[in-house]
């Protein structure tokens, strides 16, 4: 094996260098300034975080440094040097030399970045052999090792197998193997984790950290959570309409941040390691990142910025502000910190003003429950897949049973696959259960025909995980909200209609104004409102949310949370709110439901469950969330919770969970436990199926 | 030289001169325009053929046969003295007539039983699916070829049979997109506003499903004339005296010498399958997002 | 994979014994009475010769019963006797389809070494001028007649031009090799006629390049389309920012992908070469099953165009069933 070449070795020396880097595309509609002058380097060894919402250019950043742009980016200016040499004059075949050699680069969604129909051996061996450092032989044995170390089991039989055997989590880490097999310098990682479940997130975050110890690769890695960079990363870039705005320890930069927007980013999402304060709202920023085609002079956050001052017209350079400490702001110049969480500063949205919020009803005994789900199971039934085979069921809901009481917010959580969405299609009767009751406002709606629904649908609405989905792209806005409106003969006349939607779109934080307009042209959180909106058009009392604000930025997510929460205080509504982000259901919800693998694992109220979980998985899945602290997570031991969810096709017998579980025994095979109270001093709030309930 | 390796360009000049409008317009709907203008002639010669027409269609003239272009007979004349233009002419009315007639009936009608065994499903979709299957395991032309035969020879009857062996194509299509549509989260939104039905399907499902209909109806036009005049050319077509492309090339397929008889019957063909292929792909284009930059 | 196969063939044998059905059906139930018209007129109007012919071939029982007697007639190899021919309908076939397997096989082979590195090409390198010749051969295939075609390029190449040979398989004075395949080019070859090999040949040229025009037009199209597809995937990224070379990229990456939809092509290629054979046999006088199926049409050969059809929907199941083969082969997602 060769010695990584001259310079990599000794410290201090950056591995890469790069100045004034300028990225942009050149579209029909203009010239986008992707990445606007952007400087950085990174020493030998070093992991360096960076992190902004979509649109940044933190993406395009990486690409550049490689030149693995698509058509039409071009590099218009700048410089990249990689151990000294000047990598925007390398020539075809010296960059192709470079590629996947002294840098690897890891892609964002394991399921499409592997070759669907080539074996996983010979994606790998090729790695290594097209730059020439290994025959095939050694290739071979070096790409069985590497899996190996990189957490797959059986790696000899793995490598045979074709990349539609292994799951999301599986293919990262091969991805991870294959970026490694030529001993890089330097490994790119853009979003590596972002497409998957939680524990499969924490398991990969873990492996980076170890190899960038064993092997003493430098680490680039690209992130939209600053968790998932506080748990990895040394020091953190902060990127915004292409500039970086904000460089430092990454330590020092979560727990201090001198820019106003990565304060505002730190300050908008909830954290999983602490309850919130009496008022539910997070902290936001108005607006949305400038058109990246017409940026204007001056600070280009300033338009956002609660902190704003005269100055900020002139636009500021990034500038030293304390030691080793860097941002483009002129407040920050001051050496001033900015004001704690707490404090809300000027410029905080007027929803903030609205009551503390009240505590919720107890959910149980006094009156009867809104919903009550009782038996609920799902079976689907997937198409034979010759004619010969046998048909298989997926069970997606296994026998849930749930209560939720008027005013209250009940979050579901869980990894992907677990049932969660398909629970939530049960209970406004988008699927038909297979067996079970949905018990809404005194009707069993369970196998009740649409007719006899209807009436009730006014009452129960949804809304969806997917903005860009979920509205009809021919139906203008209007036409949208005043639907509902008139098929349920809600309002009188046109004019009552338009009236009525106007004051919907007011409701969302809208303006009327965008009537006329269709869904694409809106942004992301937009769409989420004009959802929202849609959902309350009939005056709902129950509102399923499934995943609302999983694809948005930060930002918009607790813009989206803030005005839920208002909605809510304002209407009287009452929630069940699915998530995969713990954080937000313990910020926003007061009693959370664990499911896994189509069953109900634990309920309790949110601050029990986070405090005194019961339930083995609960622990694993609340361990495996990243905290934007990096002083917190470095005190964090992460509990490893191994292998992946089985199929929910042939799940296990007995206790779903015991194939996983570290403390499973011979009974956990042959029983499935029960949800019952558990646990010393724990009520009958607080259930969990396990038969050593707290014992992990 | 490599995708990757022009990506990157420190030369100004090399940054994409942007085109003309003009030239943009033109690269971008000049193909289907021209397809939109050749079709829209032929329909109107179609329509004007007995005003147009320099001759009768029918009108034999023994003592003109197999007659060279020239000044009378612009496109020559066939074996029996008639002239070839005017027969052109009227025959667009066949071809036009029996590839939208074809492609519309069967649009309609296997969209309808498509879109149904996607709403409906259970049985009545099994039904239809296994008998589009069985339809689907004859070569197309072979089955309508054996169906036109049994049904004897006609213009009507050539036209039905081409329905039998057409339908399946568009219920298998309209089967699909349902049930893509079914499952979009706009659709199930829909059904929690508690609308109806027939207002979900007419007015989220079948707005948003129908773009491939149209791009399939319109590329298929060209295939049913080409198809009908296939068979016209097997005999299986038109009772002899009609005008009609394919058995107008059929009768000069022996004239090697007497090029004219068998040529523009064809080239006509020819242009109006091309015209309705440049139009369907720009209807193509135009509805996918990832081809309208470009 | 030999659950899959199993599978399939089982899919194929019911698909068939359907379609015996449906020609069964469409013989029997069809306004024109085929047993009229294979008596001839005279017989036919004499009604005690009727009835008797009648009970004679079973036609005055039950239908289902009529089907099953079609079945076990089949299953000896009989399909009926041709009217023109006068002689079994599946002896027919069997002399004819030779010649058109040999037609058929070099307009395939033809239309898939050309189209596929055309497609391959055409998306290779987008908007260039490969590109639109591309474009233009594959829009001029699927929409010229090929019927027309082929009387186009004889009186071209033959009538005008005189650089080609004229119709048929061999000269018209020339004698067939000895009968072994039934394919002049191997049968020749054997008898080591070499004079004969070339004659059948340049014979071969024409209409072999008329029938894979449509099959050409649609390949390349497919190839093209399908690998614009394939080079957008993401492995695609991560193959170059591997340091895979370009060229191994789109042939080790791009290329088996793209291949797929390409070979779901195979059912569809069989049809047009099929029709296309009926086409371009009539023009070019070329004594196969497609000149036969012309005549049998013309003449209204009921038996003889009933014995065609269920032999061709056979073949197309076959066909079929050997693209899903290969499809699992190709792809390995679709076996599990």
């Amino acid at each position: 094996m060769q010695q990584p070449p001259p310079g990599a070795g000794a410290p201090n020396t950056p591995v890469l260098e790069v100045r004034n880097l300028e990225t942009q595309f050149f579209t029909e509609a203009g010239v986008l300034r992707a990445v606007d002058g952007v400087s950085f380097t990174v020493a030998a060894g070093e992991t360096l975080g960076i992190v902004g919402e979509s649109g940044s250019g933190k993406s395009v950043t990486a690409s550049s440094l490689i030149r693995l742009l698509d058509e039409p980016g071009r590099i218009v200016g700048g410089e990249v040097s990689f151990q000294g040499r000047d990598v925007l004059a390398m020539t075809a075949e010296e960059l192709r030399s470079l590629r996947g050699n002294a840098v690897a680069m890891v892609f964002q969604d394991p399921m499409t970045s592997l070759n669907p129909v080539l074996r996983v051996a010979q994606q790998m061996v090729e790695t290594m052999m097209a730059h020439g450092r290994f025959d095939q032989a050694t290739a071979t044995e070096r790409a069985v090792s590497l899996l190996g170390r990189m957490g797959i089991t059986a790696p000899e039989r793995a490598i045979t197998g074709y990349p539609h055997q292994f799951s999301g989590g599986m293919r990262q880490r091969v991805m991870l193997a294959m970026g490694f097999s030529n001993e890089p310098v330097l490994l790119i990682a853009d979003e590596p984790t972002t497409a998957l479940d939680v524990t499969i997130q924490a398991q990969i975050l873990d492996l980076i950290s170890e190899l960038n110890r064993d092997f003493n690769a430098a680490i680039i890695l690209i992130s939209h959570a600053l968790g998932v960079i506080a748990s990895v990363c040394q020091r953190v870039l902060v990127m915004y309409a292409g500039e970086v705005v904000e460089e430092g320890p990454t330590e020092a930069v979560l727990a201090d941040p001198r820019h106003p927007y990565t304060w505002a980013l730190i300050n908008a999402v909830p954290r999983v390691d602490r309850a919130m304060p009496a008022s539910k709202r997070l902290l936001t920023i108005e607006g949305s990142p400038p058109d990246p085609m017409h940026v204007t002079a001056g600070c280009r956050f300033q338009e956002r910025c609660p902190f704003r001052i005269a100055r900020c017209s002139e636009h500021p350079s990034l500038d030293e502000v304390a030691d080793g400490r860097k941002a483009r702001c002129w407040i920050a110049r001051s050496g001033e910190p900015l004001p704690a969480t707490a404090v809300a500063p000027a410029g905080q949205p007027a929803t903030s003003a609205a009551a503390p919020r009240q505590p919720s009803e107890p959910p149980a005994g006094q009156q009867a429950p809104l919903l009550s789900v009782r038996g609920l199971v799902k079976h689907f039934t997937l198409p034979r897949q010759d004619l010969f085979g046998k048909r298989k069921i997926v069970r997606a809901v296994d026998g849930v049973d749930l209560d939720i009481a008027r005013g209250e917010t009940v979050g579901l959580v869980g990894e992907s696959g677990c049932g969660k969405s398909t629970f939530a299609r049960l209970v406004v009767r988008i699927h038909e259960p297979t067996a079970g009751s949905v018990v809404f406002a005194g009707n069993d709606i369970a196998q009740a025909t649409a007719a006899e629904i209807r009436p009730l649908r006014r009452r129960m609405q949804m809304v969806f995980q997917d903005p860009y989905a979920s509205l009809n792209p021919r139906m203008t806005v209007g036409d949208i909200l005043s639907e509902p409106l008139q098929f349920h003969g809600l309002t009188s006349s046109p004019a009552a209609t338009r009236a009525r939607v106007e004051e919907l779109l007011s409701a969302v934080g809208l303006t009327p104004r965008m009537i006329g307009r269709y869904p694409h042209e809106f942004s992301g959180g937009q769409r989420q409102r004009i959802s929202i909106a849609r959902a309350l058009a009939l005056e709902p009392e129950f509102i399923v949310a499934d995943e609302p604000i999983s694809s948005l930025d930060v930002n918009i997510q607790a813009q989206i949370i803030n005005l839920l929460i208002d909605l809510q205080e304002r209407l009287r509504l009452t929630y069940l709110f699915i998530a995969h982000d713990l954080a937000v259901v313990r910020h926003i919800c007061d009693r959370i439901v664990v499911f896994y693998l189509g069953k109900v694992v634990e309920i309790a109220r949110a601050h029990d469950l986070f405090t005194a979980p019961l339930h083995p998985y609960t622990r694993y899945l609340i361990s495996a969330v990243p905290i934007p602290d990096a002083a917190a997570e470095r005190r964090r031991q992460r509990l490893p919770l191994v292998g992946e969810p089985p199929s929910a096709i042939d799940p296990p017998s007995g206790c779903c969970f015991r194939t996983r579980c570290p403390i499973a025994k011979p009974v956990c095979a042959e029983v499935a436990p029960p949800l019952l109270p558990a646990g010393p001093g724990q009520g009958p709030e607080h259930v969990a199926a396990c038969h050593f309930p707290g014992q992990f | 030289m490599s995708n990757a390796a022009t990506s990157l360009t420190l030369d100004p000049a090399r940054s994409a001169p942007p085109l003309s409008k003009a030239r943009r317009w033109l690269r971008r709907y000049g193909l289907p325009a021209f397809g939109v203008l050749v079709i829209v002639s032929w329909v109107l010669v179609a329509a004007l053929a007995p005003l147009l027409a320099p001759y009768a269609p029918a009108a034999v003239d023994v003592t003109a046969r197999l007659h060279p272009p020239s000044a009378q007979h612009w496109l020559g004349t066939d074996a029996l003295g008639r002239d070839i233009f005017t027969r052109l002419m009227f025959g667009a009315r066949i071809s036009l007539l029996t590839g939208a007639v074809v492609v519309l009936v069967s649009a309609v009608l296997g969209t309808l039983l498509g879109a149904i065994a996607a709403y409906a499903r259970g049985r009545f979709e099994e039904l239809i699916m296994r008998v589009t299957d069985l339809v689907l395991c004859f070569p197309p032309i072979i089955l309508a070829m054996a169906i036109a035969a049994a049904l004897g020879i006609g213009t009507f009857n050539t036209i039905v049979a081409m329905l039998v062996v057409w339908w399946p194509k568009f219920a298998r299509l309209a089967r699909s997109l349902v049930l893509v549509q079914r499952s979009q989260e706009y659709v199930e939104a829909a059904v929690v506003l508690g609308l109806s039905p027939a207002r979900i399907v007419l007015r989220h499902i079948v707005p948003n499903a129908v773009g491939p209909l149209i791009v399939l109806v319109t590329l298929d036009v060209g295939n049913a004339i080409i198809t009908f005049a296939g068979l016209s050319f097997l005999g299986l077509g038109v009772v002899p005296p009609t005008p009609e492309w394919g058995s107008m090339v059929s009768e000069g397929r022996e004239l090697i010498e007497q090029w004219w008889v068998a040529t523009f019957p064809g080239l006509a063909i020819l242009s109006v399958v091309l015209g309705f292929n440049f139009l369907g792909d720009g209807i193509r284009d135009w509805l996918d997002p990832r081809s309208r930059r470009r | 994979m030999a659950h899959y196969l199993v599978s399939r063939l089982a899919m194929a044998a019911i698909m068939a014994l359907l379609s015996t059905l449906v020609i069964f059906l469409l013989a029997n139930t069809v306004p024109g009475d085929p047993v009229l018209s294979q008596l001839g007129d005279l017989a036919a109007s004499n009604k005690e010769f009727v009835a008797e012919w009648r009970a004679k071939w079973g036609l005055d029982l039950p239908l289902w019963q009529r089907y099953l007697i079609f079945l076990e007639r089949l299953a000896h190899g009989d399909l009926g006797i041709s009217i023109a021919s006068q002689r079994p309908v599946l002896r027919d076939i069997a002399d004819f389809a030779p010649a058109t397997i040999e037609l058929a096989s070099i307009a395939f082979l033809l239309s898939i070494a050309i189209g596929v590195p055309l497609g391959v090409l055409a998306a290779v390198r987008r908007d260039s001028w490969i590109d639109h010749v591309a474009r233009l051969i594959s829009l001029l295939g699927v929409s010229a007649p090929t019927f027309w075609l082929a009387f186009i390029v004889l009186a071209l190449f033959y009538g005008g031009l005189q650089i080609a040979p004229g119709t048929g398989r061999i000269d018209t004075i020339a004698l067939p090799p000895p009968s072994t395949t039934g394919l002049y080019l191997i049968d020749s070859a054997l008898a080591g006629d070499w004079q004969l090999f070339r004659d059948a040949l340049a014979h071969l040229i024409l209409p072999s390049t008329v029938l894979a025009a449509a099959t050409l037009g649609l390949i390349t199209r497919t190839t093209r389309a399908s690998m614009l597809d394939s080079l957008q995937q993401d492995f695609v990224r991560v193959a170059r920012a591997k340091g895979l070379k370009e060229r191994r990229i789109v042939v080790g990456h791009v290329l088996p992908n793209a291949l797929i939809p390409v070979v779901t092509l195979g059912g569809l290629a069989y049809a047009n070469l099929l029709t296309g054979a009926v086409m371009t046999e009539t023009i070019f006088s070329w004594p196969g099953l497609g000149r036969y199926t012309f005549r049998s049409a013309v003449a209204l050969d009921f038996p003889a165009i009933m014995g065609i059809t269920l032999v061709v929907a056979v073949t197309y199941l076959f066909i079929n069933l050997l693209v899903d083969i290969s499809y699992a082969l190709l792809d390995p997602r679709v076996v599990r």
